[in-house]
């Protein structure tokens, strides 16, 4: 069974410009978003005291907003988590000591709500130092990646690949940041690292694509123009992109829906980082390093030297 | 053609085995127990007679131990389930602990695996769970290192004054100003004689000399290999002391980590009472020196209830009573360091004890009248007060530098040592982080992580066999080798496995089953130009393996930057994830090529690949 194989290129670079209007839109969008919402952070960055808890009963929030309101808790977050009887109760950075106590005054203000009764399952408290951290070396993380990448991929390949891949692959980054500010989802340490997970494992889209327009630049003698020759790599690796993403995808999606509230806005980083990774390293990337000029003569070179040696 | 040497077979295999084996003790689950350890580290414990003591009575309250398993210091206890595991805990408690105030041993409940002996033999162990998987606190806790060196500080000010009194130089004040240690001096020459006193007494000084207007200022500080043994110093007291302290909470495995250069992790499996948890790390002990009151007749009296007025009646560490004068000569803020050595007369092994310098001066006024008599050192902690040693006063002592030696093994010494720097904490410390999650939040937390998991797998198991038939079997079996040494290689490692950790493990799969994807599809474009069968296997290999290579590299510098960036949840993502790129690099070329070539290999003549 194949479910995927043309009998002819798929001439994808002379849509190149369309598809990389459709890209810029979603690209400005996200940022737009990212300027005018701004991220979600979770407490993991900006410091404060989350609490989840299970009521033995269905709970009104306002009955237990009320409680924490009246107790001076006036800028707690109650929210549901999962079910109607899991709550998470979100409170900010109160200031020094008052905040390493919070979790234990919520757990003694729970009891005074009528009709149930409270289990505490978790608590987490961040002082706001070691958030702003956090939050350094998640970008500190990005900025290695993004180097580590590009030194790696300029090694392996021709600098304008690398720089190719990378923009493909950062605005996938740009575009699932943007998504978690449009819909104000919660922004957290695992998503972050879903979010570095996504930028290794879409440059991997890009890798293999590059590695064949490298072969077919190798082997063949004929002159094919560069658009042609990637055209060619990726329409002959197109069946492999398909079935490895949905392997992926499959996994990522069984995640969503089986990992439960704590893994679920890291699997859905995920999920929107793979769906969108296909598309810029097929559309983005290539389309890139067309522009950028790139010739059989960048890649080749050292092979050719050896060829005139040994003649 | 596609055939592997003998020995290449034989290490795969091999490797298989082993990951089987070191993946296996996480198949057979956890059996309950209970723990007893001594209540102050070090102290005598046989966990032989224990066992002897406690099991008949265990077994006349129908809770019969299913098994003892005695190691240095502990002994535990294991019972058939965990109802009785809690009943046999309260009954051993009150056995033991007959008054809770001064316990015996510390009795905590505990889970421990239960791989089979063989296995265990081999070091085979389970997979170490994260508190998000098992529940229980974690905190994060900070140094205050500016408290510790400023208070060093004030202490080496103190200690000038007292040098420049010895040394009959005058001065005109020695103040310490935030980093710094300032004196004035009348004159040039004054403050150069001071210099040099100074650096043969001080030597953890970097001194210079600066006139201005009338007087002449010497300023010290600290040099920065001092600041920086400070720094260890108070970090690692710190670190002894919460080990202590968290003894006395009853936890099975703690885990107390340096974290940075002024952070430590604490850790505490089960522990649910976070209020109690947070009262004993933030508890500071004191240390107090006395002078025991030795006069005939007095103890004995005192035993008999008529204790003598200013005297108190406490027991040593061995449960010997001894009678000791209220009356403090010294507290712990005077001692400045203790460390286990050897009588560098005798060889005994000894305890050196550092004074500064008012420390030293009470000492030595303390000791001239006192020779011959004894001397107790204590500890109080929650208003108890514990006799840990009591030397006799042998000459009068000067310069701050005290021996305790004589009758004291070398572990004795050490522990002694240990708990008179436990007394006083060097640095306050505070909470910065802390997590708590409740244990049944832990199990389903493990469930979850479980089931998305295998029906993960099984989605994508299903896909490639019908897809790849044949050789889609054996990237399956590769991706079920993947994972059964990424278990065995975190099991070996005793890497903390966390929820996002089993993400990390299924998204690792996900990933993984790329390399035989592009494989598998390089066989059959190979096979569709017409090349033999035999030669389309090969090629298939050969030439995806650059491209696997490069991916993989791309997709570990990510985990890396998230290892050496992450810290938490994000780290316990990183290490699953490196380690199963790794792993998947091995099972997906190597084990898939294995079953391939016995399936095709050496054979003349493949008139078709089973590849869909």
């Amino acid at each position: 069974m194949e479910l995927f194989h043309p009998r002819q290129d798929i001439p994808f670079m002379r849509h190149a410009l369309w598809f990389n209007a459709v890209s810029l839109i979603t690209f400005v969008a996200a940022v737009l978003f990212l300027a005018l919402r701004g991220l979600n952070l979770s407490i993991e960055f900006t410091g404060g005291t989350l609490v989840e808890v299970r009521s033995s009963e269905v709970v009104a929030l306002e009955a237990v907003r009320d409680v924490l309101a009246q107790a001076g808790l006036r800028e707690a977050q109650v929210q549901n988590f999962g079910s109607a009887r899991d709550l998470l109760i979100r409170l900010p950075h109160l200031g020094d000591g008052e905040s390493a106590q919070a979790g234990e005054r919520v757990k003694t203000l729970l009891s005074q709500v009528p009709g149930t009764s409270f289990e505490v399952r978790r608590v987490e408290f961040v002082g706001p130092q070691v958030g702003k951290e956090l939050a350094t070396n998640g970008l500190m993380a990005l900025a290695f990646v993004v180097f580590g990448i590009v030194a790696y991929l300029a090694m392996r390949f021709e600098w304008r690949f690398a720089v190719s891949a990378i923009i493909a692959n950062l605005h996938d980054v740009v575009i699932i940041l943007g998504a978690f500010a449009a819909f104000q989802w919660e922004f957290s340490l695992s998503v972050l690292a879903a979010v570095l997970a996504v930028l290794g494992y879409s440059v991997n889209e890009t890798v293999v694509i590059f590695d064949r327009v490298r072969e077919v630049f190798k082997q063949r003698r004929a002159k094919m123009d560069t658009p042609a020759v990637l055209d060619h790599a990726i329409t002959v690796t197109m069946s492999r992109t398909i079935i490895t993403h949905a392997s992926t995808l499959a996994m990522v999606v069984t995640i969503l829906l089986f990992g439960g509230e704590t893994l679920h806005y890291f699997a859905l980083a995920l999920t929107i980082g793979i769906v969108f990774g296909i598309y810029s390293s097929i559309f983005v990337s290539a389309a890139l390093v067309m522009w950028f000029g790139v010739t059989r003569e960048d890649l080749v070179k050292p092979v050719k030297k050896k060829e005139e040696a040994v003649v | 053609m596609n055939r592997y040497p003998l020995w290449k077979n034989l290490l795969i295999a091999f490797v298989l085995l082993l990951g089987a084996i070191y993946a296996a003790p996480n198949l057979f689950g956890e059996i309950p127990a209970v723990q007893i350890t001594p209540a102050r580290p070090g102290a005598p414990f046989d966990a032989q007679t224990l066992a002897a003591r406690l099991e008949p009575k265990l077994t006349a309250a129908g809770l019969t131990p299913q098994g003892f398993l005695f190691e240095a210091g502990a002994l535990r206890v294991r019972f058939a389930d965990t109802e009785t595991q809690i009943r046999a805990k309260d009954l051993i408690e009150s056995e033991l602990n007959p008054d809770p105030d001064k316990p015996e041993a510390i009795v905590a409940l505990n889970l421990l695996p239960g791989t089979p002996q063989w296995l265990s033999r081999l070091g085979a162990k389970p997979m170490y769970l994260g508190l998000d998987l098992r529940g229980g606190v974690h905190f994060l806790l900070e140094v205050d290192m500016d408290g510790a060196l400023t208070k060093r500080l004030d202490a080496i000010a103190a200690d000038l004054r007292s040098l420049m009194r010895a040394e009959k130089i005058r001065h005109q004040g020695i103040v310490r100003n935030g980093r710094l240690i300032e004196a004035r001096f009348a004159d040039e020459a004054t403050a150069e004689a001071a210099r040099r006193v100074i650096a043969k007494n001080v030597p953890d000084l970097a001194l210079d000399v600066t006139a201005q207007g009338e007087t002449v200022k010497l300023i010290a500080r600290l040099t920065p290999a001092a600041e920086k043994t400070l720094r260890e110093f108070a970090l690692k007291q710190n670190i002894t002391t919460l080990h202590n302290r968290i003894n006395e909470l009853g936890v099975a495995e703690p885990v107390i980590q340096q974290q940075g250069a002024e952070r430590i992790v604490v850790q505490l499996p089960g522990v649910q009472d976070v209020a109690k948890a947070k009262d004993i790390l933030g508890r500071t002990a004191t240390l107090e020196v006395r002078l025991v009151d030795d006069t005939p007749g007095a103890l004995e009296e005192a035993l008999a209830g008529r204790i003598p007025p200013g005297t108190e009646l406490l027991y040593e560490r061995n449960g010997r009573p001894i009678l000791v004068k209220k009356d403090v000569v010294l507290t712990g803020e005077r001692l400045t360091d203790a460390q286990p050595g050897f009588d560098g007369q005798t060889g005994e092994p000894a305890v050196h004890l550092t004074l500064d310098s008012a420390g030293a001066r009470i000492f030595r006024e303390v000791t001239r009248d006192n020779v011959g008599k004894r001397m107790a050192i204590l500890l109080i902690e929650r208003g108890q007060a514990e006799v840990i040693t009591a030397p006799v006063i042998r000459t009068e002592i000067t310069g701050g530098r005290v021996q305790i030696s004589g009758a004291m093994t070398v572990e004795e010494a050490r522990d002694i040592a240990l708990l008179l720097r436990a007394g006083s904490l060097a640095a306050p410390m505070r909470i910065v982080e802390e997590r708590t999650v409740g244990p049944s939040l832990g199990k389903e937390n493990i469930e979850r992580g479980v089931h998305a998991t295998l029906w993960g797998f099984a989605l994508i198991a299903v896909f490639m066999i019908f897809y790849y038939q044949l050789i889609g079997l054996y990237s399956v079996v590769a991706l079920a080798a993947n994972l059964m040494l990424l278990i065995a290689l975190l099991s070996i490692l005793q890497a903390t496995l966390t929820l996002p950790g089993i993400a990390a493990m299924a998204l690792t799969l996900g990933m993984a089953i790329d390399a035989n994807v592009l494989i598998n599809e390089r066989i059959r474009e190979e096979l569709r130009l017409g090349v033999s069968p035999q030669m389309a296997i090969a090629a298939g290999y050969e030439r995806a393996f650059a491209t696997i290579l490069d991916s993989n590299v791309t997709t570990l510098i990510a985990g890396v930057a998230l290892l050496v960036f992450g810290s938490g949840p994000v780290r316990g993502f990183a290490v699953v994830h490196c380690l199963g790129i790794l792993t998947s690099m091995f099972s997906a070329i190597l084990v898939s090529r294995m079953l391939v070539n016995f399936t095709y290999g050496g054979k003349k003549r493949v008139a078709h690949v089973s590849i869909g």
